[in-house]
């Protein structure tokens, strides 16, 4: 399945069957859209809280700010050195 | 209030029993907290609706409570309140899975903004609930870590993805807690449990912390005994927050003030589409007497036709997994949580998201990469972003026409676990009556509507314009009041 390979997910053959059927069932039924003619709609990608759509997305100064858990993070991390995570090897030679 | 007999049960409190009971010295915050914590330990191996237990925080932060009453000191708005809260929320050192196996073991090194202000105002965080893996699903049985049972119908889901949350407030295991809502989340299982429970606006609550599931439509809202209480939570919670860019920055009401107001005049639109094939007929009964009742309390009942409701489902479907995708795509066993060795990076990767995903979010990833993937993109995520708008539209001419909106929550009551899992599509559909309101953004509440002959608890959804949240707990308050809702 192509889009597993897209998703990055391993997933067994039982797995692979299931999902098929279960994508392809909500995809047809998805197909329910195409009922309607949405010429000259504009897509709706946010809820824009009022007067946004003047001003914006509401940034916020760009301030500098030390970050003090950066060893709380690592340390939560599956594989970490005291400054890094650690991956397995991506430059093949 | 409940008898004085059910005085162990922990249903009696609410965030003002608890205060007058604090500054009386009836109890102390800390013999509260401890009450709380040995009711969810002798509760929770029969409901699993707590996921971890954060008792030195609870007992830490009853002790700065008990020492304000001990000093005298004016007491915050939530002083002594036992809360629970939903496990997609981050919490500075508490477990928080998303009751998946990809984040076990993982502990944020911060907290969220809703739990950070809660606390601030004085309430007591118990640990945190069990919920559908990463808020995807309709009865908790998404869960990594089990489901949880109904306190209501032990045989029966507590309704999702925020069941525990909803679950633990039923069995006065808490006296509030926090939920998400990105598709029904929070109102279905308030429905399911008989409790009211609250989705705000979109962006009336900062979001920082939530473990983001769908970005455009993920909510944050309070579960609790009572409307009064969700107002006294939201206006603790709401108001924007630099960190989360797409908090508003609307002024928060007190939402408790005007809460006694008359409803009398109040315009409820009615939609006939929310009323047809597949809503069962106790549902509906109840339904229609709680609108007779609103209508008794002098509102003045329109009948109205919002037009595009039968295809929210599909549209909420592609879009929320469309999102879902490109916010799962950080689980890959770097950062947090769990990794299975692989011997390349990418073999690293999927063995780790193959592994640590449950099946519901590996359908919905797939799903979403689907409807965003290069050939695919304007049929299905830009369709369903052209409907949206429409879905919103109907929602704005609604309400040029009326005050609220009022539906059932959910087409059936609680249903039994393992009734519905083998087939995702019907499961999906019975998401019809709440995914409307999370699509145009819109607050909505569901509130107690009485039992089906079964004894079933049927929810009342109110739904109102965005930021219009006062005069939508007004109603539902009103409501409430009447006693309908028994």
């Amino acid at each position: 399945m192509r889009v597993a390979e897209l998703a990055y997910l391993e997933l067994s053959e039982s797995e692979v069957d299931a999902y098929q059927r279960h994508l392809d069932s909500i995809l047809t039924y998805a197909e329910k859209l195409n009922e309607l003619d949405t010429t000259g709609v504009e897509p709706m990608a946010q809820v824009a809280p009022p007067g946004a759509q003047a001003a914006g997305t509401p940034l916020r100064e760009d301030v500098e700010l030390p970050c003090r858990i950066i060893g709380e993070v690592l340390a939560g991390a599956p594989e970490a050195t005291s400054t890094h995570f650690r991956v397995p090897k991506v430059i093949e030679r | 209030m409940p008898s004085a007999s059910s005085s162990s049960s922990g249903g009696e409190w609410t965030i003002s029993s608890v205060r007058e009971a604090l500054t009386a010295k009836r109890i102390s915050a800390r013999e509260l907290a401890g009450d709380f914590l040995a009711r969810i330990e002798k509760r929770n191996p029969e409901l699993n609706a707590f996921l971890a237990l954060s008792p030195e925080r609870a007992l830490a932060q009853a002790d700065r409570v008990d020492a304000l009453v001990a000093r005298k000191e004016p007491l915050p708005p939530l002083a002594g309140l036992p809360l629970a809260v939903k496990d997609v929320l981050s919490t500075h050192g508490v477990p928080t899975t998303c009751s998946s196996r990809i984040l076990e073991g993982y502990r944020p090194a911060y907290d969220a903004t809703a739990i950070e202000r809660l606390e601030q105002a004085g309430a007591m965080m118990l640990g945190k609930t069990n919920c559908d893996e990463f808020a995807m699903g309709g009865s908790n049985e998404n869960s990594a870590y089990g489901p949880v049972r109904n306190p209501v119908a032990l045989d029966r889901v507590p309704g999702g993805s925020s069941g525990g949350s909803a679950a633990a407030v039923a069995a006065g295991l808490a006296v509030a807690a926090l939920g998400t809502d990105t598709g029904g989340s929070i109102r279905q299982p308030a429905a399911f449990c008989g409790i009211p429970g609250m989705m705000p606006t979109y962006g009336r609550v900062s979001r920082y912390g939530l473990i983001a599931f769908a970005s455009s439509l993920d909510r944050i809202g309070p579960f609790a005994r009572n409307v009064r209480d969700i107002a006294a939570i939201l206006s603790v919670m709401a108001g924007r927050d630099p960190l989360d860019s797409t908090s508003a920055d609307v002024p928060v009401a007190d939402y408790g003030a005007g809460l006694d107001e008359p409803v009398r005049g109040m315009r409820i639109g009615v939609p006939t589409d929310y009323f047809g094939a597949g809503l069962d007929p106790h549902v509906k009964t109840r339904i229609e007497a709680g609108i007779a009742a609103l209508e008794r309390l002098g509102c003045r009942r329109v009948p109205l036709r919002m037009p595009h409701t039968d295809y929210a489902v599909a549209t909420y479907y592609l879009i929320a997994t469309a999102e879902a995708s490109s916010n799962l795509a950080r689980y890959d066993g770097v950062r947090y949580g769990v990794r299975v060795p692989g011997a390349t990076l990418m073999e690293m990767y999927r063995k780790t998201r193959g592994r640590g995903f449950g099946a519901e979010v590996k359908r919905r990833i797939m799903l979403g990469t689907y409807a965003l993937s290069a050939g695919y993109y304007d049929a299905y995520y830009l369709k369903a972003q052209k409907v949206r708008a429409l879905i919103a539209q109907d929602f704005a001419q609604a309400f040029e026409q009326v005050d609220a909106i009022v539906t059932p929550t959910s087409p059936v009551p609680a249903f039994r676990l393992g009734e519905r899992t083998a087939d995702p599509l019907a499961m999906y559909l019975a998401d019809i009556y709440t995914v409307t309101g999370s699509l145009a953004g819109v607050p909505g509440i569901s509130v107690p509507a009485g039992k089906t002959p079964d004894g079933l608890p049927v929810g009342l959804q109110i739904f109102g314009p965005a930021f219009g949240e006062a005069q939508m707990l007004r109603l539902a308050h009103a409501f409430e009041q009447s006693g309908a809702g028994i």
